[in-house]
């Protein structure tokens, strides 16, 4: 870890004019920067806390929908009783991350901004074109059972490793973002980028840009929904292919899909096809399998990794059965429901 | 470089890439130390108070043997920069026990035989604590889920989940 | 003052470990933990390359860093001995064993090339990071299978590698039989992986005097190899390991941090500490890779007429490890027929070791999957199967055992398991989405026993000081000590104080292969004994302390027969029928281990055998990038040890095996038993409720799809 000034403003304007300068990173909850400062592969030289400013409230809006605070910590907002009652999506995908330590101190912003656990961008003897571009990808030809399936470039077979980006892109949450610029406000399916042939860019994030917020719109989909993950051990492991599922059923039609992918790609993979697909359509396995071969359509593995098509497949077609059911998988009986 | 440092660190910003004043809490004593802000609280607690309680078993967040208590939640110290927690309560495991009485986690552990080599212990103990505080776990699947947060290799997993729901049961029969 | 019986702690009972309140309190101070005045951190830079040379170092930027006192490569290192016999401890295996730093040739990937040294571990770290290092690579092979083609018999093996013995004509009788079947069986390389990582706290005492606080299994082991690599007399090293957060056999050796450490210390004559990463945990010692064919056949009924059990392991390319592997098999069933060759090949990694029951929890493990498809195929129950070609005594080596309750392990914990209700066919057990399966296997480890001193002193005031160089690495060793002085002397343990982990003490061997309880134990009860006969001499009124040192002398009864524990391990998975995710739900392991002499502990040593073989099972495995010659799952995010949420239900018997002849104390030791042959039951549990043979450990899901 490299040494580094550090600044805790107190008010977002001034975090704003500190993060504008050169090789500085924002700080909140530290469980992924932290982590990278101490493997060398982040060095910034100047961290600025911004754990002080005011972005931590969980907010009713007006007309629906809740306003998740980018420092709230994951815990916190998993259990709020809002999310906990009308995205309870939400909540169970932030619950099956990670740990409890970690998701006390991990922040919604920080969540969102976390970098891939490839093991090559980990280590730096190694060659990562996202770490240091034009160094090629180790991944590719090397050891890449946790890679993605789809979306990658020749460049990059790296994906995001969140849970709660999962389901922010199956409920189509809205990331509130201030800048040097001034504020917009993009949608979480824009947010996270494909690697193309620019993977050092995770998202569309500019320079001095904060996150500081995240908006729920009021949708709720809490009577048919799962968060359907599968990993090498039954806790505390990264998604090897997760599914967030949430649907609006008239008795068994399928008024409205959702779903997303985690573990398979450089952001969370949703496909319009694969919804408006099942939009209209009676529950059943086979509807359900069509959606999964438009999801996967164009899947593609490489190597280690090859297994995660197959297990994708049936993993949506579980996952959309748990939801229409009204039987989300259970983050403590780990039978899959 | 600017060095200043400012005593009163809740409304200004510090800019600095030397040491910074910091005040903690750490099991009920005031302390206040100046470091660099690229010392992390469990290396804070390790090398310069001398709590080796609180154990480094990854330093990397992926391990849980570095659990403390920071105004009453959980979190893994490896991962804190120190001083990012200005003006906390910190409990670590010398904390737990009160007046030379173990803590009710500690007598539990040493009951059910929830330990062997020792080292992942007072990381499972906070934790622990730090499980209770959150009111959430109460049946034996989520206290199993909700420790999954602390390896243990020596493979105490089911005296721990023994330990901790005789504490529970004790907790709610209050 | 009398020593009375009946009012303190007798051997059986499950008490409390003595060393629970510094382990729950966190006043146990480990080997990182122990301060030391001016002290200096180090941090090791490790190879990014298998093989090769250091072409060039450029550490400028790093001694450029304030607080970097030093920079240690093979350019600047103190003079170091040249022959290898200073750099052997007493664990090495044949061959040349690695000298840290020494030169520029890079052996393995993860290599230490450097040791930047501060006064803060901070500023050590950030030099660490800035340490550039040229290399010509060389060719490297960590891929076993293509080294699987040069596999050998090493002309000169371990002391302690059993050579197997065959008997009859094994593969004809195979080619003659009517059932048979010949399966290969793999297990990766596994890391010890203990919380602990390793680490050393030199403390430089003056007058060439050095105290090392060293994570180990044998403080004089340590001292020896101290003495030797670095010219120093014994009594001016002390080693000291009262705590050790776990190791599995990774402190048998001294890893290289020691060395470092006292290397650093030396050259600046100043207390330093050497803390490895979780990441350079995995640069050294494993449990080595292993292929295993197994080739078995039975006549119509069932009975076993051929086995045929070879076995490969991987060493490095400097030192020759060998594990007895193909021997449980050959000794634990009647066969009038068997045959096992064992040899090993090498890759560049580091030199594989000794990991919790080296040999069999890989050969035991592997050649039980192998009697479960035999089973199918003669069309027999699997447990039945075991029951049918069950040997009384040793059958490799054709001698009776000084006792073998392996019959009543199986019975009852079959008994306990429900295993009455179990329906053969694969797939035919299932609840709700999930298969059901029910696996058995069988567990054998040896029962040593050493000769070994304990020193006791009695104080005039009643108190106990009971002593060893042993170790406790989570073991138990201190309630043993304190339990077996209070059953011999009929104190309470509030009375008696145990000291270990100091090359100080009465003289002992690494602490490693089940045997510190019953040897110990031993110890601590002659040597009891003889204090409580100089106190009766002295009319039991003492004004000095009286103190002994004792080995238990005479042989062993019946000398020439077999010592081993043995179990019965059953296990209930539950498969998800689409996803492949398994749920190991229930284990029973019903253990013959002799006398136990602290339930409590022992229960808890079983519980961890039996949690690294679920780890072995469906977790663990090293990943290796062959181009890069590297481990790329350093860390514990994607190396998986099982946690919480993974460890159901677990049921640990103990056999009633009463034995008098085995040691002294009638016990046999159970740190390792556990885990031998669990991981079969649970692959075994997996055919059953899937009907799908993985051969090839770990499970994991990708496997079942």
């Amino acid at each position: 870890m490299n040494p580094f000034s550090y600044a805790r403003p107190t008010g977002i304007t001034e975090a704003v004019r500190e993060g504008a300068t050169r090789h500085a990173r924002f700080l909140a909850g530290g469980t992924n920067l932290v982590d990278l400062m101490k493997e060398n592969v982040e060095q910034p030289e100047r961290l600025i806390d911004i754990n002080r400013l005011p972005l931590k409230k969980i907010e009713d809006l007006e007309g629906g929908g809740l306003r998740l605070g980018a420092l709230a910590t994951n815990s916190e907002t998993a259990y709020d009783p809002r999310v906990a009652r009308h995205y309870p999506l939400l909540s169970a995908a932030i619950l099956s991350g990670a740990s409890p330590q970690l998701r006390n101190a991990a922040t919604n912003g920080g969540n969102l901004n976390q970098r891939t656990r490839c093991y090559y961008f980990y280590d730096r003897a190694t060659a990562c074109n996202k770490r240091e571009p034009g160094s090629g990808c180790g991944a590719l030809g090397g050891v890449n059972r946790i890679h993605a399936i789809l979306g990658a470039s020749d460049q990059c077979i790296a994906t995001h490793p969140s849970d709660m980006c999962v389901a922010l892109a199956a409920l189509d949450a809205q990331v509130r973002i201030t800048g040097p610029a001034g504020d917009r406000v993009i949608p979480l399916t824009d947010y996270h980028r494909l690697p193309d042939d620019k993977p050092w860019l995770d998202n569309r994030l500019r320079p001095g840009e904060l996150v500081t917020a995240i908006d729920l719109p009021p949708e709720d989909f809490s009577e048919h929904y799962t968060y359907l993950k599968l990993r090498d051990r039954l806790s505390y492991a990264f998604a090897l292919v997760s599914v967030a599922v949430a649907l609006r059923l008239d008795g068994k039609r399928i008024s409205e899909a959702r779903i997303a992918l985690g573990g398979v790609a450089h952001k969370p993979w949703r496909s319009p096809v694969a919804e408006s697909g099942l939009a209209g359509e009676q529950v059943s396995r086979e509807v359900f399998a069509n959606a999964a071969n438009a999801l996967l359509d164009g899947a593609v593995g490489h190597g280690d990794n090859d297994f995660k098509i197959e297990l994708a497949r049936r993993a949506i077609i579980r996952a959309l059965e748990q939801a229409a059911n009204g039987t989300p998988q259970s983050l403590f009986d780990k039978r899959i429901s | 470089m600017d060095t200043r440092t400012h005593d009163d660190t809740s409304d200004h910003a510090v800019v600095t890439r030397d040491t910074l004043t910091l005040r903690l809490t750490v099991n009920g004593k005031p302390r206040q130390y100046a470091i660099e802000p690229w010392v992390t609280l469990l290396d804070l607690l390790r090398e310069h108070e001398h709590l080796t309680g609180t154990k480094k078993g990854c330093d990397h967040g992926q391990c849980g043997a570095c659990t403390v208590l920071v105004d009453g939640k959980r979190i893994n110290s490896c991962l804190a920069l120190a001083i990012c927690k200005d003006g906390a309560q910190v409990t670590t495991i010398e904390g737990l026990a009160v007046c030379d009485r173990l803590h009710p986690l500690q007598q539990a552990f040493m009951d059910h035989d929830a330990l062997q080599c020792g080292y992942c212990t007072p990381g499972q103990i906070c934790s622990a604590q730090g499980l209770i505080n959150e009111g959430h776990a109460r049946t034996r699947d989520e206290v199993r889920e909700s420790m999954s947060g602390n390896l243990c290799r020596c493979g105490c997993y089911t005296n721990i989940t023994d330990a901790i729901m005789e504490v529970l049961e004790q907790e709610g029969a209050r | 003052m009398a020593i009375s019986s009946g009012t303190g702690v007798r051997i059986g009972d499950p008490v409390n470990r003595v060393d629970g309140v510094a382990k729950v309190t966190g006043r146990a101070r480990y080997a990182a933990e122990h301060p030391a005045p001016d002290l200096l951190y180090g941090w090791v830079v490790s190879s990014a390359i298998a093989k090769g040379r250091i072409v060039a170092i450029h550490d400028h930027a790093a001694r450029e860093v304030p607080r970097v006192v030093e920079v240690i490569t093979h350019l600047n290192r103190p003079d170091t001995p040249q022959s290898d016999s200073c750099y052997k401890d007493d664990v090495a295996p044949p061959g040349r064993p690695f000298r840290p730093l020494y030169d520029e040739r890079i052996l393995f990937n993860m290599q230490p090339v450097a040791l930047v040294v501060g006064e803060t571990l901070e500023a050590a770290r950030y030099g660490a990071s800035l340490v550039e290092v040229e290399y010509a690579a060389e060719a490297h092979n960590t891929d076993f299978r293509t080294a699987l083609d040069e596999r050998f018999v090493p002309r000169e093996k371990r002391p302690m590698f059993e050579q197997p013995q065959n008997r009859g004509d094994a593969r004809s009788a195979y080619a003659r039989a009517s059932r048979k079947l010949s399966a290969e069986y793999h297990l990766p390389i596994h890391f010890h992986n203990p919380m602990e990582m390793h680490a050393s706290t030199v403390v430089w005492e003056g007058g060439g005097k050095i105290t090392v606080y060293d994570k180990s299994q044998g403080s004089q082991n340590v001292q020896r190899y101290l003495a030797h690599a670095f010219g120093l007399a014994l009594e001016d090293v002390r080693v000291m390991n009262q705590y050790v957060g776990g190791a599995f056999g990774s402190g048998l050796r001294p890893q290289y941090q020691t060395y470092l450490a006292t290397l650093a210390a030396k050259k600046l004559a100043r207390s330093v500490r050497v803390v490895l990463t979780r990441q350079q945990m995995f640069s050294h010692v494993h449990r080595p890779e292993a292929v295993q064919s197994v080739a078995l056949a039975t006549d119509e009924t069932g009975r076993l007429q051929a086995i045929v059990n070879d076995a490969t392991t991987s060493t490095s390319r400097f030192e020759d490890n060998m594990e007895t592997v193909c021997d449980w098999g050959l000794m634990n069933y009647a066969c009038p027929n068997a045959a096992a060759e064992s040899t090993i090949a090498r890759i560049d990694t580091y030199t594989s070791g000794d990991m919790r029951a080296p040999g069999a929890a890989t050969g035991m493990t592997l050649f039980e999957m192998a009697i479960d498809e035999m089973a199918y195929e003669a069309g027999i129950d699997p447990l039945q199967f075991r029951l049918t070609n069950y040997s009384d005594k040793n059958a490799m080596e054709d001698s009776p055992f000084t006792s073998k309750a392996l019959r009543a392990a199986y019975l009852q914990g079959a008994a306990a398991f429900g295993w009455r209700k179990r329906t053969a066919e694969p797939r035919s057990m299932r609840e709700g989405r999930e298969l059901v399966g029910w696996g058995v296997a069988t567990g054998m480890w040896e029962a040593l026993y050493q000769k070994m001193p304990a020193r006791v002193k009695l104080l005039p005031g009643g108190e106990i000081e009971v002593s060893a160089a042993t170790s406790d690495i989570g073991t138990g060793t201190y309630t043993v000590m304190a339990q077996v002085a209070a059953d011999t002397l009929g104190l309470p343990l509030e009375k008696i104080t145990v000291r270990l982990g100091d090359s100080d003490l009465p003289k002992s061997p690494v602490e490693g292969g089940s045997r510190t309880a019953a040897s110990i134990g031993a110890a601590v009860q002659a040597a009891c004994q003889q204090v409580a006969e100089k106190l009766r001499a002295a009319k039991g009124r003492i004004e000095k302390p009286i103190e002994v040192e004792v080995t238990p002398s005479g042989d062993l009864a019946g000398k020439d027969k077999s010592r081993a524990t043995h179990s019965a391990v059953f296990a209930e998975v539950r498969v998800d029928e689409e996803l492949g995710v398994v749920r190991i739900t229930r284990i029973v392991s019903a253990v013959a281990a002799g006398r136990i002499i602290n339930p409590k502990t022992a229960r808890s040593q079983i519980l961890g055998g039996i949690v690294m073989g679920v780890g072995m099972a469906l977790h663990e495995e090293g990943l290796i990038d062959h181009g890069l010659g590297r481990f790329m799952n350093h860390n514990f995010a994607e190396y998986h040890v099982p946690v919480n949420a993974d460890i159901y239900d677990i049921d640990v018997i103990f056999v009633d095996e009463p034995d008098s002849e085995v040691t002294p104390l009638g016990v046999k030791g159970v740190g390792e038993i556990g885990i031998v042959g669990t991981a079969a039951a649970i692959l075994n549990a997996i055919y059953h409720a899937t009907g799908k043979r993985v051969r090839s450990l770990p499970a994991t899901l990708d496997k079942l799809l």
